[in-house]
Parts: structure tokens; sequence; C-alpha cells
């Protein structure tokens, strides 16, 4: 019997339903459905999905479990490597990792591993599968996290299965990173966050939250109390693009749009205090997944909502699936457009963007065509709110704050590829601080690797 | 949980908070401010530190009822608790001898430089200072003022009800007709007060620092909505700030983008009135 070429389809809300609520958009895998969809694994001997993962997930073990009916172990083999994954099966870029790699894939769809590991997580969640071992903290080394995102929370919970005492500073009022103040919970709802993080509650490591290190707790402070640091601030500073009329009203860095939105709930205005300024048509510039997310929340706060995007769709580096949930939702693309000024009126107020048309040429560095702005092609388009999407950097709080740690240029703090270790004795980093803004996956590897390395260093 | 061990209402408009905070009282210097977020629906909002008792572990606040945020902290009483207080944030005021400094606050603002007056005496300053309310009633801090840092003290009142008839820039100016030698200008309050005594100060060639008040979400330098033009570059005042050169600063700019939430704001505050009408007056 050859295995079946098309995947199960996944249960999705539709367009006209999703978009009047920020519930999530993709229902999950039933348990049929997923057992079904098992089924279709080769169960590979080279197995060459396992090294697209950057955690290495052991995936053809894990599905075959599930094909067999065994949630609990499939869990329990995914949570060996992987400790939310309620979260990467949700957010991965899949198809550029394990399912690009699927044996599958060469005569139909390959595995949908993402959903399948999503299902897992999900149906553990709901019906209490999880048990939390009680772990014996017999090391006399502690450890200091800076940073609550994927990659904290990543290295966090391996050094509290190995007997460690965790302490993990977060600057804001929730734990998470970009998961709860970016990612908007159409993508990945609170409650499955909250439920993942817990985790490391039941592993007793001690979240201080509202501690800002670098702000208002010194990293020698740090030093002192804790026998090693991993620093994983991730990349949240806002890029902004020089433009006149930036600062006018109705003016957003994508992070300040999404945390008013997702952190503060100003979609729930005002029965949250935080406000958001009334939208009629936004304008997003933008392509990546920060962009698609801030042009569905404008979908969804009643606007009209445009990505404005100097290259074409095909190029954007969002994901296929957010570009097409994204269109069915009503997002329009103007492509091979770039601003040259935002327009304001007489209050202050933005009115438009004034954009130029541009043509695609040879590729860049990036392998992409670039954009070539086309002279006296200048046109105007009426917005009242613009939110800029065009990047994050590493936030410099920390590193300008942090004497002995050298940062790049841009702001990426300097590490030795060896040891994971910082320009500091005993001060490890990791996640988007290092890379600049990339994957949860990533960062979670890098959590990973810094854990082991930084165990290394302690006993010697 | 912070909780709320002292409050004392000042007056109409003005309330003094003492709340506990240990880890912050440990730390905050004059200059700098702190966030709090009242409860799960709560917004991020700064406050500067006016007052602090590092025994008891404890930091005070004066705050003005502005929208519905403030309005809310104001039925607040003590024993009641405020779910996040998050601070020492931004960069303290530089205290060092200068000379004689003129200290200037604006209504809500003198509670604000009351602090930066103190160190800037503490440290062997001659401290002038002005102090500037709409009227009489709303007057605070005169005694501490007058007890604890100012070598020379002005109250100005805009009616006339109390101290002199006029604004502060009024006594700025009479000083410096008089040939008073000011070596730094610290000023907080309403940002026109601070643009009219930056273009005075400008002429004189005195140094002059203000604290900028811009809206502000996460306090942590990750959004952007606070961000200022500081000499043509863009900054943010939650951590470059919130004090800069006041000859430096667009203050055109701060006061359009301060009003980019007036809508939501007065909406929030009429619905919180209705629904707390006649039950905490
Ligand atoms: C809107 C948006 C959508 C995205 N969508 C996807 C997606 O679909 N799939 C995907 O794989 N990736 C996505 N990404 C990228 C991904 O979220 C990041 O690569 C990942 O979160 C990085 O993890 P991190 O742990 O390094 O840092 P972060 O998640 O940024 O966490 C860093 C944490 O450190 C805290 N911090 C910073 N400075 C300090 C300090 N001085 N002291 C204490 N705490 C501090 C911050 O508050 C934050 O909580 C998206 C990013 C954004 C912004
Ligand atoms: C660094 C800093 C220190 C401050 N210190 C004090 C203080 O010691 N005492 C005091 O009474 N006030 C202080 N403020 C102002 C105070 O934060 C605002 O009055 C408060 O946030 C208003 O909230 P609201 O809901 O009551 O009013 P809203 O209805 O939200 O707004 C009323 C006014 O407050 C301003 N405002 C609103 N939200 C914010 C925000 N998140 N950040 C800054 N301004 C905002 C608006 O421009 C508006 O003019 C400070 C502001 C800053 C930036
Ligand atoms: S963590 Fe991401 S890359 Fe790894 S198996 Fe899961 S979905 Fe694939
Ligand atoms: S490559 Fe694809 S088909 Fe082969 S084991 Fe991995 S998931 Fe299964
Ligand atoms: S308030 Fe967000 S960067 Fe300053």
């Amino acid at each position: 019997m050859s295995p079946e070429e098309d995947r199960i389809p996944v249960p999705e809300r539709g367009p006209e339903e999703r978009t009047d609520d920020f519930d999530e958009v993709p229902l999950g895998y039933s348990p049929e459905q997923a057992m079904e969809e098992s089924e279709r694994c080769l169960e590979c001997a080279k197995s060459p999905c396992i090294g697209g993962c950057p955690v290495e997930i052991d995936i053809p073990n894990f599905v075959k479990a599930i094909a067999e009916g065994e949630f609990k172990e499939a869990l329990e083999i995914i949570k060996d490597t992987n400790i939310i994954p309620a979260i990467t099966g949700r957010v991965c870029p899949q198809e550029e990792q394990c399912e690009e790699v699927c044996v599958m894939g060469n005569v139909g769809d390959p595995i949908n591993i993402g959903k399948l590991e999503r299902f897992v997580a999900d149906y553990a969640r709901e019906n209490n599968l999880e048990e939390v071992p009680e772990i014996e903290k017999n090391k006399d080394f502690e450890v200091a996290i800076v940073g609550s995102g994927p990659s904290g929370v990543t290295c966090a919970a391996l050094f509290a299965q190995n007997g460690y005492d965790v302490t993990m500073f977060e600057a804001l009022h929730e734990p998470g990173g970009v998961l709860k103040y970016g990612i908007p919970e159409f993508r990945l709802p609170n409650e499955v966050i909250d439920h993942e993080l817990e985790y490391l509650d039941e592993l007793h490591v001690d979240i201080r939250l509202n501690r800002i290190v670098g702000q208002n707790i010194e990293l020698e402070e740090l030093e002192e109390d804790f026998d090693a640091i991993y620093v994983a601030t991730g990349a949240g500073s806002p890029r902004f693009l020089g433009l006149e009329g930036e600062d006018l009203k109705g003016v957003y860095s994508a992070n300040e749009f999404l945390t008013r939105i997702n952190l503060m709930k100003a979609y729930k205005f005002p029965e949250y205090d935080t406000p958001i300024t009334d939208m009629e048509k936004v304008g997003v510039i933008g392509a990546g997944n920060v962009a698609m997310d801030a042009a569905r929340c404008a979908i969804r706060m009643g606007a009209d909502s445009h990505i404005l995007y100097r290259r074409t769709t095909e190029w954007s580096p969002a994901r296929d699936e957010e570009i097409e949930h994204a269109k069915q939702e009503g997002v329009t693309f103007d492509t091979l457009c770039n601003p040259k000024r935002i327009i304001g009126d007489k209050d202050g107020w933005v009115k438009g963007i004034e954009l130029f048309e541009c043509e695609l040429e040879e590729p860049d560095d990036s392998g992409r065509p670039s954009p070539k702005v086309l002279e006296d092609t200048e046109h105007k388009k009426d917005f009242d709110t613009v939110v800029i999407a065009i990047g994050q950097e590493p936030n410099k709080v920390f590193y300008e704050n942090a004497p002995g740690v050298e940062v790049k240029e841009w702001g990426g703090i300097i590490i030795d590829d060896e040891n994971r270790m910082t320009t500091k004795e005993g001060v490890f980093a990791g996640g988007d601080a290092v890379s600049g803004a990339a994957t949860v996956i990533l960062a979670m590897g890098d959590g990973r690797k810094a854990a082991q390395n930084i165990m290394n260093y302690l006993e010697g | 949980m912070h909780e709320i061990v002292e409050k004392e209402r000042l007056n109409e408009e003005m309330t003094r908070i003492e709340v506990k905070a240990p880890l912050v009282a440990d730390k905050i210097k004059p200059g700098q401010f702190i966030v709090i977020r009242m409860h799960e629906k709560g917004e991020r909002i700064p406050l500067t530190f006016y007052k602090k008792d590092e025994d008891k572990g404890t930091i005070q606040m004066i705050f003005q009822k502005m929208g519905k945020s403030t309005h809310e902290l104001d039925t607040y009483e003590e024993g009641d608790e405020i779910l996040d207080v998050v601070g020492p944030m931004g960069t303290a005021a530089e205290i060092e001898e200068y000379g004689t400094v003129v200290c200037i606050g604006g209504g809500v603002g003198t509670p604000e430089v009351f602090p930066v007056a103190k160190a800037l005496r503490n440290v062997g300053n001659e401290v002038i200072v002005i102090s500037g309310f709409r009227t009489e009633d709303l007057v605070v801090c005169e005694n501490e003022l007058d007890k604890d840092c100012a070598n020379e003290l002005y109250i100005t009142t805009d009616d006339g009800t109390y101290g002199r008839e006029g604004f502060t820039t009024d006594v700025l100016e009479e000083l410096i007709d008089q040939g008073t030698d000011i070596d730094l200008i610290h000023a907080v309050g309403p940002p026109i007060m601070m643009k009219v005594i930056a273009g005075i100060t400008e002429e004189h060639d005195i140094p002059t620092r203000v604290s900028l008040n811009s809206i502000m979400l996460d306090a942590t330098g990750m959004c952007g909505s606070c961000r200022v033009e500081i000499d043509g570059e863009m900054k943010l005042a939650c951590v470059d700030g919130p004090e800069f050169d006041a000859h430096k600063v667009n203050f055109e700019e701060l006061m359009e983008r301060i009003t980019m939430f007036e809508e939501q704001e007065e909406e929030a505050l009429e619905n919180w009135k209705e629904e707390h009408e006649g039950c905490c007056g």
C-alpha cells in the first residue's frame, strides 16, 4: 500500500468568523485526524527530519507513538528536547525546517510535523497527561537567567531539570518575551503560553518579574549572587526608517502596536486601560512575520489593512501560512513600493504616505532580487495609521550597562562560538540578543547549547 | 503586590502616596521615576519619585488626577495594594557642585524637582526654587522646599491668590535681569513651561535641563512610544532620559505627541466616572 500523498487537512475557523475576535485561527487535529496523519510517515531509516529541527526532536518516534495512539509517550519523546511544543508546533517555520527535508515531500505533502507536535501538546494539556518529576536540587551552583523569552525559558528548564537552583529575571510584568508581547493571540493564545510556562513553576524556577538588568538591578550584583549568568534579552528595540513624518500621531513601531494590543489588551479598551487610537485605514511598512501580525491585528481592530512592501509577495520573509491567512482575512498587499515620507495634516495626525514605485533587479546579499526605487514615480496613499515593521535590534539597556560584555556594531552580543561565553567570564548569551531577530526554535536551540556549556563550565 | 502604607489628599487635584517597595527604595535616585500597574487590567503609568525611606522600604509619589488611571489611583486607600511597582526607571539627575542652581517646578512638577533640589543643596549648591501653581488651593510642598532645600523660594500663582501673581518664568526673567549669576537650571513641569524656559535661557546661555513627560508604554526601551527628538536625533525618554538638555529638545513635537490618545483618555474617564458616580465621592 503506498502512503497517502496528501496531508490530512487541519480544521480552521473561516475568515469571516475569525476576524471579529482574537481567538485562534487553526483549530488543530482531533486524535483520529492526528493518528491518520501520523500513519503517512515512512519511518525513514535516516530520518532527515530530525536534522531539520534545530533542537533535534526524535520526530519519527513521536509520530509513530501518535499513530499507535500512545499520546503520552509521544509527549515524553518531544519534551526530551523541546519543553514548549504547544508553542513551537504553532509558530515554527516548519516548512523551512523539519518539514522541508521530510522524505514524504518528494512524493507528496511532507508530514505535518508542526501540527502533530501541537496536537500532542494540546491533548496532553487538555487531558492532564503531563507529569513533572520532583527533582532534587543537588547542585551547589546557582544560575541566573536574564530574559524570559523562549531562549531563557529553555535554558532555565534544563538547569532546573538537572538539579540546579535557577533564578530568572524579566523586565516586563509577564514572562514569555515576544511570545507574550509580540505574537498575537490568534496565532498563539496566552492560555497556551501560560500553561507551558507553568512547567517552570513546577520545576521551582524562581521567576522575578519587573526586574530590568542594567536598569534596576546591575550585572555586578548578579555576578555576586550567582555562579553563572545566561543573557537572553532578545532583540526588542524597534527600528525606525528615519523618514520625515515618523513622529506624527498615528505612527507606531510594530512593537508598540503589538504590545498595546497583545500584552496590554488594548483591543478590549476601555475594559482594559491601555488605549490604542481608532483606525480606519492602516498601512504596515514591511512584510515579515511581524508585519503580518500587525496587519492581521489591524483587520481585527476593524480597519482596512495594507502591507506596503518594496519587493513582491513571493520574496516576503514571512511564512507562507501567515501570508495566506492575511490574504484570506482581507489584508491588501501593495507591493513594489517604497515610502518616501509620511504625510501629516495640520493637527499633527498621519493622513497618508508618499511612495515611490520599485522594480526588482539582480539578487542582493540575501539572495532576493534587490528592489530599485524608480525616480519620478511618487504617488500618495491615504492612511490614518502607519505601523513600521522593518525589524528589531537588541535592546541596549542590558549591554550598555554591562561593563566587560562586548557587542557588535549593531548591538549583537559577542560570544565565543565554542563555549558560548561573552567577553566576560561567567556570563553567557544566546537567542535574538546574539543573533539578531531570528526564530523561536533557534532561540531555544541556543538556550539548550548554552545550558550544556554552562554546566561544563561549572562542573569543570 | 505593593501596599499603600500612607495616603494624603493634598488638595482637589493632588494626592501623596507612600508605597511599600523595598527594592526600589534601596536604589532610586533624584530624577528617576517608577512605573505602576494598579491591577490586571491597568495600564503602566510613570510617576516620579518624590521621597523615600530606605529603613521602612517605602517610596513616595505625588500624583495629579488627570484621566482614568490617576482618578482610580486616588480611590486606593491605605492598606490597598498596587499590583506592580517597577523601578528605578530612567537616568538619575546629575548632582554636582555647580554654584547657583535654579530649580523650577510647574504644578505637579514641583514634587518632582524636590528631591533634585534637595540633593543639589546637599552637595553645596546655592539653590533657588521657583514653584508655580494655578491658584492658592493647589500649592504643595512649600514647607519641605523651604525647610530642606531652597536658599531662596518663590511661589507663583497664575491668578495671584498666593505668592506672586504670574508664571514661574516671570520670576526667572526677573532674576536674570537683576544680574543673578545662574550656573544651571533644572526645570520640570508642563511642556509649554519648559519650552518658554528653554527659550529664555538659551538667549542667556544658561545650561538648562528638563525632564520630559512623553507618553510611555513599557518604559524599558522596547516600543518607541516615548520617542522624542533631541538635537535632531530620535531618543527614548524612558531609557535615554527623562532628563535632557532643554536647548536641544523639539518641544513642538513633544506637545503634539502627548495628545495622541486624548480621545480615548476622555472616553475612559467618562466611562469611569459614570460607573463610580456616587460611590466614591
Ligand atoms: C511580532 C513577532 C512575530 C514573530 N513570529 C514568529 C514566528 O511565527 N515564528 C518564529 O519562530 N519566530 C517568530 N518571531 C521571532 C521570535 O519571537 C524571536 O526570535 C524569539 O522570541 C527570540 O527569543 P529570545 O528568548 O531570544 O528573546 P525574546 O523573546 O525577545 O525575549 C527576551 C526577553 O528578555 C526581556 N529583557 C530584555 N532586556 C532585559 C533586561 N535588561 N533585563 C531583564 N529582562 C530583559 C524582554 O522583556 C523579553 O521578555 C516573531 C517575532 C515578533 C516580534
Ligand atoms: C517620566 C514621567 C514621570 C511622571 N511623573 C509624574 C508624577 O510624579 N506625578 C504625576 O501626577 N504625573 C506624572 N507623570 C504623568 C503621569 O504619568 C500621567 O499623568 C498619567 O499617566 C496619566 O494617566 P491617566 O489615565 O490618569 O490620564 P490619561 O487620561 O491617560 O492622560 C491624561 C494626560 O496624561 C498624559 N499621559 C497619559 N498616559 C501617559 C503615560 N503612559 N505616560 C506619560 N504620560 C501619559 C497624557 O498626555 C494626557 O495629557 C509622569 C510622566 C512621565 C513620563
Ligand atoms: S520544534 Fe519546530 S522544527 Fe522542531 S520538529 Fe517541532 S516544528 Fe519542527
Ligand atoms: S522524513 Fe518525513 S517521512 Fe521520514 S521519518 Fe521524518 S517525518 Fe517521517
Ligand atoms: S516607553 Fe516604550 S520605549 Fe520608552
